[in-house]
């Protein structure tokens, strides 16, 4: 069986694929944590090995509190983020629809924006005393807390992280195979039950990867809560522990170590879920479910439910914007006036910010997605000892709280010297690293998804007719997954373009700092806000920019394979 | 032979040393500093200007980030000057011994500020600006919500009041942790937690960064926050509709900067001290975008009209006496306090609170005296301490915190012994203050 021996064992060349990864991953992620978080077992004065931390843990009602808090948000989040990147995904790999690439696009930029700009401008709209509830009272007298407690930072993350899913589902919707549809429908299927039983289960792989990753990012989201003065839930706990001045609580660190561990289990149970079940098609360049064309009536709700639910998610993008050109806006559901000082106040700086995010961000997402594939590849192609370990490692570091990572690699990589004796931890690379480390688990579980719906037959024929196993993976596999690691690498390259906690660490020079640095060093003050605004509208324009650029350009390698079969 | 040359080598290389030491300050000199663009940006322009061929690189950090950096980074320090609000952060580098100790040229500095010296009297590190704790708020929000001018502590404790106050936790805000303490030695231990209790029971929030307050106040998101002064007056000039008063209580305490331990550009870093504090340097403070208050007297005579001084101004001379080592002392456990009585059970407190000012508002109208006397034992219940001052102080407690030996329990035991010891009884006031309002309706 050409099968059994595809999967029989390890080849040389895996095994040293498998090693070099292991090695990638101990060097940049497991040493420096641990460096960081073995605090966590000791005893605090005489640094002995104890357990005692994690007794005094499970005996805390707050931490307790905590925990339950942080799984609730994490699950209601990640329903609300469905119910709105389902009918965003649907109808625009579904249908005939004008203008899907833009939709598409602008899906994604709610993730392309600093938690903490976020944050102040979706207080100024939707805030107690935001523009909605200021006029709400004025003219109802009544006022809708949107952003009040545990619901609030459900609504916050739910619009900042559905584009997970919508990323992942829309690709995985795209690869399905036409005929599976077709037979369907040949049969007398269609409508709802069509979804819900043919399309949507082919496309499980790609939604359970972005709700995994919706999960596990809320989870350990530490900025949201905090901005929202949530401060009951672990992340939250666990940051304001590791960062206070002068107390080497170890608590914070125990919470660090809940944290991963909690993560782990999350990616271990989602993959599981699709466990024992086959997604793969093997037909490929359909270009995904044949589009139809809308009736009139749908055509319009379509567009209404689109348009709804761009605006909603684009609330963040509006407010800031209003902000960059604002003058005062206090207490009023508009700003007192607009200008386009702020603009030109930060005209001379942004340049130096963007190129370097520029070069940050590709060169993370970059190494990201050839990391993420090769994974993929490890773990589910072959049957290499500890390659679940690879993935679990990888998936880890979602779980790590920034801060921890920037001390981390102070720690590991300060005292080594670079050749002008400058400190390696102050070389601009290490940005680059930690980033590529943070956002490693984005294009993993992409790459994971696009690789799970591709049938092994592909490979097999290939090797039947005299492949090596490297040409098949170049020629065939590689091609195939290209939609996968686009958006792998899309949500790698946008997450890491506006990270700030282990930035704010590591940068060493002003020359050196990247975009979301910039807008942090404006936003600290009263006269700031609205120059921090312009520089996040630079932000996210220019990562959408990016964004749509790469999108298109998946849109067309595909038709044009398409076209040549 | 020999010796005459390596003599002559030594003593070439003593002057050559001393020569580079009182050389005029070159390169690049590195500042870590919490403050904002708005701040350093004046101060690097003119501090170029006046040191031609001298760059300023700032390096923005938050003050945890900042402490925590030098601290990793101290085998190979590529830091020259730490630039920051918070004392407390510079007592945390100097007992670390990561600052170095010098003297500034400068002169016309006041001694002190209040009763506060203003330069660490070991020279480690120097104050170059005074800021002043007090109470800020939103003018259009006061309008809508019909708040009056809070002036006192004790005003943002009336029920007009209530779900309007936001103050920056202690434990990550060094200014908001010396406003705590001051009203806790103004007031005394007890009096001066039965009084922030008493305003915690109107908090909006308990925010993780200083800036959260002013912005939440700025944007009109709250109506009144705890705040240093110069948040207010930088919102001020800025346009914001925001109105700022000291209270009676409060001190006055200067903001910070000292050379890190092993500066590269330690020639450079003492330079640019003595610019921060010489005539130009301080003028810089009285920038619109920043509006500190100077240390060097003289400046004041250029301050615009209405500029306050805390050398001269009658209110600053009534302003208490802050001791700096008691503070020291128990600066942990008041946090640790603050953060398990009050931030962590915010929403106990409030509903007790709440109760109290509907109960209280009852019998203003129909007098009950056993409704009052359950109203009053609501009160010393959400009053009430786990702890004593002297216990707040003691090494037992001290070392809780700190891992030593004299430690009575883990931190985390006294965390959660401190949390259930408030959350009951928040819950046996609201209980109690529901009883009376039944009482006396």
């Amino acid at each position: 069986m050409p099968l059994r021996r595809l999967r029989a064992s390890a080849t040389p060349g895996q095994m040293a694929l498998g090693a070099a990864i292991a090695l990638f991953l101990i060097g940049l992620l497991v040493v420096p944590v641990t460096t960081v978080i073995y605090v966590a077992f000791t005893e605090r004065g005489t640094g002995a090995f104890t357990l005692v931390n994690f007794y005094d843990f499970f005996n805390n009602d707050l931490f307790l509190r905590s925990t339950w808090n942080s799984i609730w948000v994490a699950l209601m989040t990640v329903a609300w983020a469905s119910a709105i990147a389902l009918p965003l995904a649907y109808i625009t790999t579904r249908f005939e629809f004008k203008g899907a690439l833009i939709i598409q696009t602008l899906g994604f930029l709610p993730l392309v924006m600093p938690p903490f700009v976020g944050a102040v401008a979706l207080q100024l709209l939707f805030g107690r005393n935001g523009s909605i509830n200021l006029l709400l009272d004025e003219y109802f007298g009544f006022k809708i807390p949107f952003m009040e407690g545990l619901w609030g930072v459900v609504f916050v993350e739910a619009l900042h992280y559905f584009p997970f899913i919508l990323v992942n589902l829309s690709v995985a919707l795209r690869n399905i195979d036409r005929s599976m549809e077709e037979a369907a429908q040949n049969l007398g299927c269609s409508g709802f039950r069509l979804f819900r039983r043919i399309v949507f289960p082919l496309a499980m792989p790609g939604y359970i990867a972005g709700a995994a990753l919706v999960f596990v990012k809320v989870f350990d989201d530490l900025a949201t809560p905090l901005l929202l003065n949530v401060k009951d839930m672990l992340a939250p706990q666990a940051y304001l522990r590791v960062t206070s001045i002068g107390i080497a609580d170890p608590m914070g660190y125990v919470i660090s170590v809940v944290l991963i561990v909690a993560s782990v289990l999350a990616v271990w149970l989602s993959t599981l879920s699709l466990h024992g079940k086959d997604y793969a098609t093997v037909q490929r360049g359909g270009g995904g479910l044949s589009r139809r064309k809308l009736k009139p009536l749908g055509s319009v709700a379509a567009y209404s439910v689109v348009t709804f639910l761009l605006v909603l998610v684009l609330s963040p993008h509006i407010g800031l914007l209003i902000l960059s050109f604002a003058t005062v806006w206090s207490f009023s559901p508009l700003p007192d006036a607009y200008t386009t000082a702020h603009y030109s106040r930060v005209f001379d700086d942004s340049w130096v910010y963007i190129k370097n995010t520029l070069i940050y961000a590709s060169l993370a997402a970059g190494i990201d997605v050839v990391i993420g594939g090769a994974i993929a590849y490890l773990v589910l192609r072959t049957k290499l000892i500890g390659r679940h370990w690879l993935d679990w490692a990888a998936t880890a570091s979602l779980a790590v709280p920034g801060v921890v990572i920037g001390i981390g690699y102070l720690r590991t990589f300060y005292d080594v010297t670079l050749p002008n004796g400058a400190p390696l931890a102050t070389f601009w690379f290490v940005i680059v690293l930690a980033l590529a480390i943070r956002r490693l688990p984005y294009a993993l579980r992409a790459c994971f998804a696009a690789l799970q719906q591709i049938s092994i037959s592909l490979e097999e024929a290939a090797e039947n007719l005299g492949a090596t196993k490297a040409r098949t993976m170049r020629r065939v596999l590689v091609p195939l997954m290209m939609g996968g690691m686009l958006a792998g690498f899309v949500t790698s390259f946008a997450t890491a373009a506006v990270e700030l906690s282990a930035t704010l660490m590591l940068v060493q020079s002003n020359s050196d700092a990247p975009l979301a640095y910039g807008i942090y060093v404006y936003m600290q003050s009263a006269a700031g806000r609205g120059a921090g605004a312009a520089l996040g509208v630079v932000a996210v324009v220019f990562v959408a920019v990016c964004t749509y650029l790469s999108h298109v350009l998946v849109e067309r390698s595909q038709r044009s394979r398409g076209l040549g079969e | 032979m020999f010796r005459p040359i390596a003599a002559a080598a030594a003593i070439l290389f003593a002057f050559g040393a001393s020569l580079a030491s009182a050389q005029a300050p070159a390169g690049k000199v590195t500042v870590v500093t919490s403050f904002a663009k708005d701040v350093t940006d004046p101060f690097k322009r003119a501090f170029e200007k006046a040191y031609p061929g001298v760059t300023l690189d700032v390096q923005n950090r938050n003050t945890n980030a900042a402490v925590r950096f030098i601290e990793e980074t101290k085998s190979n320090n590529q830091i020259d000057l730490m630039w920051a609000s918070a004392p407390d952060a510079f007592e945390v580098l100097k007992n670390k011994k990561l600052l170095q100790a010098y003297k500034p040229k400068a002169t016309g500095i006041a001694e002190k500020v209040g009763t506060y010296p203003v330069n660490d009297p070991d020279g480690y590190y120097f104050g170059f600006a005074a800021s002043g704790y007090g109470i800020m708020w939103n003018e259009r929000y006061a309008r809508a919500n019909r708040l009056p001018e809070p002036r006192e502590w004790q005003d943002l404790a009336k029920p007009v009041f209530f779900d309007h106050v936001s103050i920056a936790a202690p434990s990550r805000s060094g200014t908001t942790h010396l406003t705590i303490e001051t009203i806790l030695q103004g007031e005394g231990w007890d009096k001066g937690w039965r009084t922030i209790k008493e305003m915690a029971g109107n908090f909006r929030n308990v925010t993780e960064r200083s800036f959260g307050v002013p912005e939440a106040v700025n944007s009109g998101q709250v109506g009144v926050g705890i705040v240093i002064d110069f948040f207010a007056f930088s919102a001020q000039a800025a346009g914001f509709p925001v109105k700022f008063a000291y209270p009676t209580v409060t001190t006055v305490v200067p903001a910070n900067i000292g050379i890190v331990a092993n500066a590269p550009n330690t020639a450079g870093a003492q330079a640019f001290i003595d610019f921060l504090l010489s005539a130009e340097g301080q003028e810089v403070l009285l920038d619109p975008g920043i509006r500190r208050l100077p240390v060097r007297l003289a400046t004041y005579e250029k301050a615009p009209a209405g500029y306050p001084n805390p050398f001269k101004d009658a209110q600053f001379q009534k302003m208490m006496l802050f001791d700096v080592d008691k503070s020291e002392a128990r600066t942990a456990a008041v946090d640790v306090l603050f953060d398990q009585t009050i931030s962590f059970q915010l929403e106990g407190l409030k509903a007790a609170t709440k109760a109290i000012h509907d109960a209280e508002a009852a019998i203003a109208r129909k007098a009950n005296a056993k409704a009052s006397a359950l109203v009053k034992d609501a009160r010393d219940l959400i009053a009430a301490l786990p702890l004593t001052e002297a216990q707040a102080s003691s090494p037992e407690i001290r070392a809780a915190f700190t891992g030593g030996k004299e430690k009575s329990a883990r931190q985390a035991e006294l965390e959660q012994q401190w949390a259930s010891f408030a959350r009951e009884r928040y819950a046996q006031a609201k209980a109690r203050a529901e009883e009376a309002l039944k009482l006396a309706r």
